[in-house]
């Protein structure tokens, strides 16, 4: 589905990534971590195109994003940003933008079908209810799911997300990522989510994608990235690394400074 | 049917009705009083009478020419304010009504007029360019466009270019003065048919053009990256857009002088009311501009007859204080 080939980009002069090679399957879903200002950002900017390679390629379904025409790569790859500007749009307005893509050259006025369209995204992320209200009006984690409903009346089959559950209680964290896992799921989409909450990530993504510094420090299944060995050497931070008893996939716990003296004092 | 759709109707017919019923207030209201109920009769009968010359030669051209330039004004508004999304960008604003107006009197002083009357709006599309160049690159080298800066950069390229205007003003023989003064006052009338009926024709047919951009100017209201997302070729619709608004400004202010704030009063009011859809908001702009800069001038033209204000003067004072209204509301958010 995706490939990435040595991709070094950045901007301007200064190179945020190095040299980044790795490939996502049809279906699958795959977690990008790493600490602030490692280029987790970079590397999804860089796939939705807003961002042009200084060397190498990334190939979707075998063509090069760069001369693939914009309106197909819309149709292939929806993107969900962080904190996009939002305006007075109602909700039913903000998800049809999401249908531009699909519009014929002289069609100015949405067809039947892009209604359509449109009102099962709002179905599916549950806020067809609130269809009539204004963007303003809504609290952040139903803008969230305006936002994810928007990315999927483009229909596409791969969703970018920048961290989508930033700023939200642990009821809408879940709520949010269950329902990017029904649609991993359900539908095939394929799946690249930039997270910032460890746990979060090890609970839902099957692969995970551990940047540092530019560079991929390791990639693969949760158990085989999240240990604590690797964390602490990457955020250089003290962690306890344990297996949640449900999922038996492995959480992180903090340790606070406070912890480690008493821990350092001979008893 | 579509709800939308009726609702843009509507809004179409409604602003129609106000544009026929300003014409016909200014077709009546001059110093030789017309009644209202003699207008169509004259119109259609009356050729030879002192009353048909008086509305046919000296009301109706200045009508239409309002009509034009008006809505190009605020076309060029509202396609700007969607494309930098800040309500307060406008060809005066951002300077570019300043460039063509330098571009014009260069013109005049270097005497080019007299090769043909038509290098006026070409100079004056040149200067609208070149300044519009200027706050692009200024702004946007580093890719991001930062909205703060981009309204100090035009005010003070407005300033600069008012400068050089008056800098030509000193050297100018008195005879081209006139015509200099003439064009950064703003006034409609203009005796040239020919004229009129191409700034009519630039006027719609960029119109039309820019209905293409509709789609493209929505998605812009997510922010450039979004638009990208949306498979929008940003750099390629930037640049067509600032074309078209160079192109509507030049025009303009070639034939009718410095017409301030058009671009903002009306666009912000079509926004209250008709919405920020731009898929009807240019139409509704384009005609609602038409309607507001035939009412100015017949303002200008009546307030103290037999004299004349220069119609700049009363779109300045009411888009002026409309722009430091919006300001101040802005910075309480």
């Amino acid at each position: 589905m995706l490939k990435i080939k040595n991709l070094t980009c950045g901007y301007g002069t200064k190179i945020v990534l190095y040299d980044i090679s790795f490939n996502i399957d049809r279906g699958e879903f795959l977690g990008i971590i790493g600490p602030n200002g490692s280029g987790k950002t970079t590397l999804l900017r860089a796939l939705s195109r807003a961002i042009a390679p200084m060397k190498g390629e990334i190939l979707v379904e075998g063509k090069d994003i760069r001369t693939a025409p914009l309106k197909k790569l819309a149709k292939t790859i929806a993107v969900v940003s962080q904190n996009p500007p939002l305006n007075h749009m109602t909700v039913e307005e903000f998800v049809l933008l999401g249908r531009i893509p699909h519009y014929q050259r002289f069609q100015f006025l949405e067809a039947k079908k892009d209604l359509e369209i449109a009102g099962r995204s709002m179905d599916l992320t549950g806020i067809f209810k609130l269809k009539d209200q204004s963007l303003s009006q809504i609290s952040g984690g139903e803008r969230q799911l305006v936002l994810i409903a928007r990315a999927l009346a483009q229909e596409p089959r791969v969703l970018l997300l920048d961290e989508p559950t930033a700023h939200l209680d642990i009821a809408h964290q879940v709520g949010i990522l269950d329902l990017v896992k029904k649609l991993n799921k359900e539908f095939g989409l394929t799946v690249i989510m930039v997270l910032h909450d460890l746990n979060l990530a090890s609970e839902y993504c099957q692969k995970l994608l551990l940047i540092n510094k530019g560079r991929i420090h390791k990639m693969g299944r949760s158990d085989e990235v999240l240990d604590y060995q690797t964390i602490e050497e990457v955020y250089k931070t003290i962690v306890v690394v344990g297996k949640n008893p449900l999922s038996s996939k492995p959480y992180i716990l903090l340790v606070s400074e406070e912890e480690r003296q008493k821990r350092k004092r001979p008893c | 049917m579509n709800k939308k759709l009726v609702n843009w109707i509507f809004w179409v017919l409604m602003l129609g009705g106000i544009l026929l019923c300003v014409v016909i207030f200014s077709l009546a209201i001059g110093p030789a009083g017309i009644p209202i109920k003699k207008i169509i009769p004259i119109l259609l009968e009356g050729k030879g009478t002192v009353e048909y010359n008086i509305l046919f030669d000296i009301r109706l051209p200045r009508i239409i020419l309002g009509f034009a330039i008006g809505g190009s004004l605020s076309l060029a508004g509202i396609i700007l304010q969607g494309m930098f999304r800040n309500p307060l960008v406008e060809p005066y604003t951002l300077g570019i009504s300043g460039g063509a107006a330098l571009g014009v009197s260069l013109n005049i002083i270097f005497g080019l007029y007299k090769i043909g009357v038509l290098t006026l709006p070409f100079f004056g599309f040149l200067g609208a360019a070149a300044v519009i160049m200027l706050v692009y690159f200024l702004n946007m080298r580093k890719g991001i466009v930062k909205l703060q800066g981009l309204l100090l950069n035009g005010v003070m390229i407005s300033f600069i270019s008012s400068s050089l205007i008056m800098l030509i003003m000193s050297l100018s023989r008195s005879e081209d003065l006139h015509g200099i003064v003439f064009w950064i006052m703003g006034s409609l009338e203009e005796p040239d048919w020919a004229i009129i009926k191409v700034t009519v024709s630039a006027a719609i047919i960029l119109l039309i053009i820019s209905h293409l951009f509709c789609l493209d100017l929505n998605a812009f209201s997510l922010g450039e990256e979004e638009a990208l997302h949306l498979g929008i070729s940003i750099e390629r619709t930037k640049r067509l857009l600032f074309i078209i608004a160079s192109l509507l400004t030049g025009f303009s202010v070639s034939v009718a002088g410095m017409i301030g704030f058009v671009g903002l009063v009306v666009p912000h009011f079509v926004r209250m009311f008709v919405g920020s859809d731009h898929r009807i908001s240019l139409i509704a702009a384009f005609l609602a501009g038409g309607a507001f800069l035939i009412f100015c001038d017949t303002l200008a033209r009546t307030i103290i007859a037999p004299l004349e204000l220069p119609v700049g003067v009363i779109t300045g004072i009411l888009g002026g204080s409309l722009f430091v209204y919006a300001l101040t509301k802005r910075e309480v958010h």
